[in-house]
């Protein structure tokens, strides 16, 4: 695999305030890379300095081999970029504004196909300043893919849209990696990033707090796994000795056992049919990667 | 190669974009000619047009539509930025140069058909008065707005907000323009007065064309021409160095 994006102890203040601070991670080609984090946490400072909008103050940076602060055309035409706020010409038209960017470009897709293949169609004539809060997203999704780029950045690419167009952002991101590009977005939705991401990265206060797969994460720091059991004739001391238990409780007539490890549910499995126990309800819960934030940070990613 | 489809895209869509804008057409075309006309009617009594109506009149029109598109350029700029159009067009392969170069085509432009309107209104009112080479007027007042916007290229890059692009703009343009030869000669300036004067590119470019309007030729104003081209070179080099996108 090669590192299509290599960051290494990168840095950025505002005044007092460290915005990023000495965050470190290489994105992969073809893989979808998510940073995560809440509200002012540092995504969009990182995201920008890396498609070299703004400047580090320390630390370095390496897209596609090559500097993004350098403004180098060469990487521009290899990059689609949307950014999280961002505004057009008030009276410029969704279709004037894909034609432009079409001229900018070497080598570029169908602007109008994109267009339909985001819902934008209808609205080709209808002026940036007239376009819903979701409209003018989706058009800055299609100006961040008209290049073809190998590399798209993605800064909280779903704000404000409704679930159904979500859903289809979300297949049109998964679309992009099976052609082979290289994807790294900003979340702070902990069901994108795992629909969507192959690795993700924590930061909080501007520093890089995790960075795995969304099982690696939850494996290294949300072990364990519930199962819920309602039986005919329950009791907890069956299931206290299989392996990886950590607790068998009843309440309100439901066996809680909670456990750790892969093999933990088939453990407990493998015990009901070994006893015979008559299940009327068998539930499990497994950690997701909104645990492994409330466990990392002491609080919810919303909050 | 690249710039200059960029430049001719973006200068196209930015004038149709300017026609949608209420007032557009009407503020920068329609109203300086209204105002030349009415300008011009008040003179008309007199038997022999005074040496400001027949000769100075146009230049100072000439002037301050220049001007105009330098403090609108300014504005524009600094909207985009504060808006962060400039943002997103940072993260593309388009040159700040092409950019400003872009409002002052479509500016240009706009002046274009303003000074031809005025042509046309004005030889009802001056007998004998137009320019007896008008291309190499309409050259010179080419070179002068294009030498005179680059000021506003600097201005342009560095104002933060368009709350003070306009009043930065006008106090340090306008206060060259009094001091340019239009209203009374540079020598009866103070001493010190005078150097800022002969160092403005506006008292060249008001040179320049008080000169091409009476019939010289381009050489026997070769020191305006050089200090116009000067003033042109430096200023847009400084402006892409110091260009601000946010
Ligand atoms: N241009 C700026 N000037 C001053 N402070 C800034 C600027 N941009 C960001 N900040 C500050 O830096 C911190 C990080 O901001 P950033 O936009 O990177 O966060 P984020 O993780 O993208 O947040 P969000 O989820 O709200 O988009 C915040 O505290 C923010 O207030
Ligand atoms: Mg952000």
């Amino acid at each position: 695999m090669t590192s299509v994006i290599l960051v290494s102890n990168l840095k950025k203040s505002y005044g007092s305030l460290t915005a990023v601070d000495d965050v470190s991670f290489s994105v992969e080609e073809g893989e979808i890379f998510g940073l995560i984090g809440p509200n002012g946490a540092g995504k969009t400072t990182t995201m920008e300095c890396v498609e070299g909008v703004r400047t580090p103050d320390a630390g370095s940076i390496q897209v596609l081999g090559r500097d993004p602060g350098t403004r180098s055309i060469h990487l521009q035409n290899r990059i689609g970029v949307q950014l999280q706020e961002a505004q057009l010409q008030k009276r410029i038209k969704v279709w004037e504004a894909v034609d432009l960017w079409t001229t900018l470009f070497p080598k570029t897709v169908d602007g109008e196909k994109l267009l339909e293949e985001l819902g934008l169609a209808e609205k080709r004539n209808t002026r940036f300043m007239n376009l819903s809060g979701g409209q003018k997203q989706r058009l800055f999704i299609a100006l961040a893919l008209i290049n073809d780029p190998e590399l798209v950045f993605l800064d909280e690419l779903t704000t404000g849209l409704d679930p159904q167009a979500r859903r289809t952002i979300w297949e049109m991101v998964l679309r992009i990696k099976e052609r082979g590009k290289t994807v790294f977005l900003t979340t702070h939705l902990m069901e994108e990033s795992e629909r969507l991401c192959d690795r993700v990265a924590v930061i909080e206060h501007g520093r890089l707090i995790e960075l795995g797969t969304a099982d690696e994460l939850i494996a290294r720091h949300c072990p364990e796994r519930t199962v819920f059991l309602s039986a005919a004739d329950v009791s907890a001391e069956v299931f206290s000795g299989i392996p990886g238990v950590a607790k068998a409780e009843i309440k309100d007539g439901v066996l809680h056992l909670v456990g750790v490890g892969a093999g933990f549910v088939s453990s407990v499995i493998e015990c009901i049919a070994e006893h015979r126990i008559r299940v009327t309800d068998f539930q499990t819960e497994m950690p997701n990667l909104e645990d492994v934030f409330l466990k990392l940070t002491g609080h919810s990613i919303r909050d | 190669m690249r710039h200059v489809s960029h430049l001719t895209k973006l200068t196209w869509v930015e004038i149709k974009i300017f026609l949608r804008e209420p007032m557009g057409a009407i503020g920068t075309v329609l109203i300086p000619v209204i105002l030349f006309i009415v300008l011009a009617r008040f003179f008309r009594g007199e038997t022999r047009a005074p040496r400001f109506v027949s000769v100075d009149l146009p230049i100072f029109v000439v002037i301050f539509i220049v001007i105009g598109a330098v403090l609108s350029l300014t504005t524009i700029i600094a909207i985009y930025r504060e808006s962060g159009i400039l943002k997103r067009l940072k993260a593309t392969p388009l040159s700040p140069l092409v950019i400003l170069s872009t409002h002052v085509v479509v500016k240009l432009a706009l002046t274009s058909v303003t000074l031809a309107l005025m042509a046309v209104a004005g030889r009802r009112f001056y007998a004998g008065s137009p320019p007896p080479a008008p291309l190499s007027f309409f050259l010179g007042v080419i070179l002068v707005s294009v030498s005179l916007l680059s000021m506003g290229f600097i201005l342009a890059s560095v104002v933060r907000t368009a709350r003070f692009a306009q009043p930065i703009g006008s106090i340090l343009l306008y206060s060259l323009v009094s001091i340019s030869g239009l209203f009374f000669p540079v020598r009866d300036l103070p001493q010190g007065w005078q150097v800022v004067a002969l160092a403005s590119p506006i008292t060249h470019g008001v040179d320049l064309l008080r000169g091409l309007w009476t019939g010289d030729g381009w050489a026997s104003h070769w020191i305006a021409v050089l200090v116009l081209l000067a003033n042109l070179a430096i200023c847009s080099a400084i402006s892409k160095r110091v260009f601000r996108w946010e």
